[in-house]
């Protein structure tokens, strides 16, 4: 029975592979404690010796944002196993690309407990980010926004002052940031993050800084991504990128550093908006109704 | 030889007989037979939901001046149902049910500092739309765990948000930053879902027939879950009985 004793042997052989095949992917889980990655590419592990050094202490061994520091930190060090960052250069939602994320370590995040990374060497935080992108599983089954495109900086100009102006009485800006930009809104102390801890809306007048950095081109991306996580929401469905240049120039005139759009204020002698003077009907959108 | 051609016929039977079962069950589930009904109740006193303060924003508060607006964490009707609880199949759905995500588009509106349902039950992937009825700037922010977080600002006037969810997630809290007390869910499953209705009661549609089983959702309560059987051309019942603490 040659035949007989071929078709067995075949279909040995398959179970026994498919019971491989099922232990090997059960192997680990099991245990309860999280397996040790040993499939780090090497910029994972250089980051990850890097990461130990460096940032353990308040983003955690887990990456959870929970170290031995984060009791004592106010606003929480971040959870990389989230993946959601404030500072992007893509659309609310979107992962944020690596260059992002260099960035943020390079700069550090003003008004928080995160340092400027600057004295690493750029390939130190090339690394680091490799590795914090291992903590979430979402770096392997989504790929990075796209860039949010940002036209050339036009020229200062009071229509472009007072459009901005516009805007920020529009879009309600001055719910959160207050009429002046204190960070003073009606809505500024109910502020809570996505974890429900309490947040402060920016205050224009306290520094020259940004979370996201301190130029143009960073206060532009700030409200067309958002920052997610924070309250902060995108406004790029409802401004044109023209118009958020605008916006751009009327919140440098609320800053305490001499700049064009500043002067250019005093000229007007634009004064805080009034908030009474927004619409009080309801919109006309048919799609709403 | 013969063994051999024995084998060989018994084998095609079986993947003849299993494909079948395949096309058999893909054609029940697109017929979209079989339905479950019930109802969700409550037993005890509801928690009192107490009024919401809307004096930040005149608008609202003009608008509900009459009727105060209370929290929704537990909403009962008069018969003792309760609303706003997302049933769904959590168990026994074949693989090849779920495979078209329903065209309607359920639409969330922001409507008199409010979320217009407060709970929405949405499959995978299906498209829904976020509108902004009222004369002030709303921001919508979904608080999900297993999908992207994001958050955009709708001003007066400005046009839908046509969005969706990838992942499964029971469920997404969403919130407004401006209005603090704005606050509704969106259920993502996989497969038939419905949200109780004023009465309690809640309607699954194209269930094939089977055994499943079907968990209710409630955002103070949490998640119940019972097997149900549903068989061709016959609607099953089931009927959840919340206890409030």
């Amino acid at each position: 029975m040659p035949t007989i004793h071929k078709t067995t042997f075949l279909s040995m052989l398959l179970l026994s592979l498919g019971l491989g095949v099922a232990v090997a992917q059960n192997g680990g889980a099991s245990s309860g404690f999280p397996t040790p990655k040993n499939d780090f590419t090497a910029s994972e592990q250089r980051g990850h010796g890097l990461y130990l050094r460096y940032c353990v202490g308040c983003h955690g061994v887990l990456g959870d944002g929970e170290g031995e520091n984060a009791p004592y930190i106010d606003p929480r060090p971040r959870n990389f196993i989230l993946a959601t960052f404030r500072c992007r250069s893509t659309s609310t939602g979107t992962l944020p690309t690596d260059q992002d994320l260099e960035n943020s370590l390079e700069r550090g995040l003003v008004n928080s407990n995160m340092p400027s990374w600057r004295p690493t060497t750029p390939y130190d935080r090339k690394d680091l980010v490799a590795y914090i992108k291992t903590f979430s599983p979402r770096w392997k089954t989504e790929k990075p926004g796209t860039p949010i495109e940002i036209p050339a900086e036009p020229e200062v100009t009071p229509e472009r002052v007072k459009a901005g102006e516009a805007l920020f009485q529009k879009l309600e800006c001055w719910k959160c940031h207050g009429v002046e930009g204190r960070g003073n809104g009606p809505s500024a102390d109910t502020l809570t993050d996505d974890q429900n801890r309490p947040i402060q809306a920016f205050n224009f007048h306290d520094g020259t800084r940004f979370k996201c950095g301190s130029t143009d081109r960073d206060l532009y991306k700030i409200f067309m991504t958002g920052l997610d996580g924070s309250p902060m929401p995108s406004f790029a469905d409802n401004v044109k990128p023209d118009e958020a240049w605008d916006l751009v120039f009327y919140l440098r005139t609320l800053q305490p550093m001499k700049t064009k759009a500043k002067l250019i204020a005093k000229q007007l002698g634009l004064k805080p908006i009034n908030p009474a003077g927004a619409p009080a009907q309801p919109p006309a959108n048919p799609e709403n109704k | 030889m013969k063994t051999r051609n024995k084998l060989a016929g018994m084998l095609s039977a079986l993947v003849l007989a299993a494909v079948g079962a395949l096309m058999l069950s893909r054609n029940v589930s697109a017929a979209g037979e079989g339905k479950i009904t019930g109802t969700v109740k409550l037993a005890g006193t509801a928690p009192h939901q107490r009024a919401i303060d809307m004096s930040k924003e005149p608008y609202c508060q003009k608008l509900h001046a009459d009727h105060p607006v209370t929290l929704e964490n537990v909403v009962v009707g008069s018969n003792g149902g309760l609303q706003n609880v997302v049933v769904y199949v959590s168990e026994g759905l074949p693989a090849s049910a779920g495979g078209q995500v329903p065209s309607e588009k359920p639409k969330w509106d922001q409507k008199g500092c409010q979320y217009i349902p407060h709970v929405v039950a949405l499959d995978i992937n299906q498209h829904f739309l976020v509108t902004n009825s009222d004369p002030t700037s709303h921001n919508i922010h979904p608080i999900p765990t297993k999908n992207p977080q994001w958050n955009k600002s709708q001003p007066p006037g400005a046009q839908p948000f046509d969005v969706s969810w990838a992942n499964e997630e029971v469920s997404i809290p969403v919130k407004c930053n401006i209005h603090p007390w704005m606050h509704g869910w969106m259920a993502v499953v996989k497969g038939p879902t419905a949200v109780s209705d004023g009465n309690g009661s809640f309607t699954l549609d194209n269930v094939p027939p089977g055994n499943y089983t079907l968990t209710a959702w409630q955002e103070t309560y949490g998640a119940q879950t019972q097997k149900v059987t549903v068989a061709a051309g016959k609607p099953a019942t089931a009927d959840f009985t919340f206890k409030a603490k």
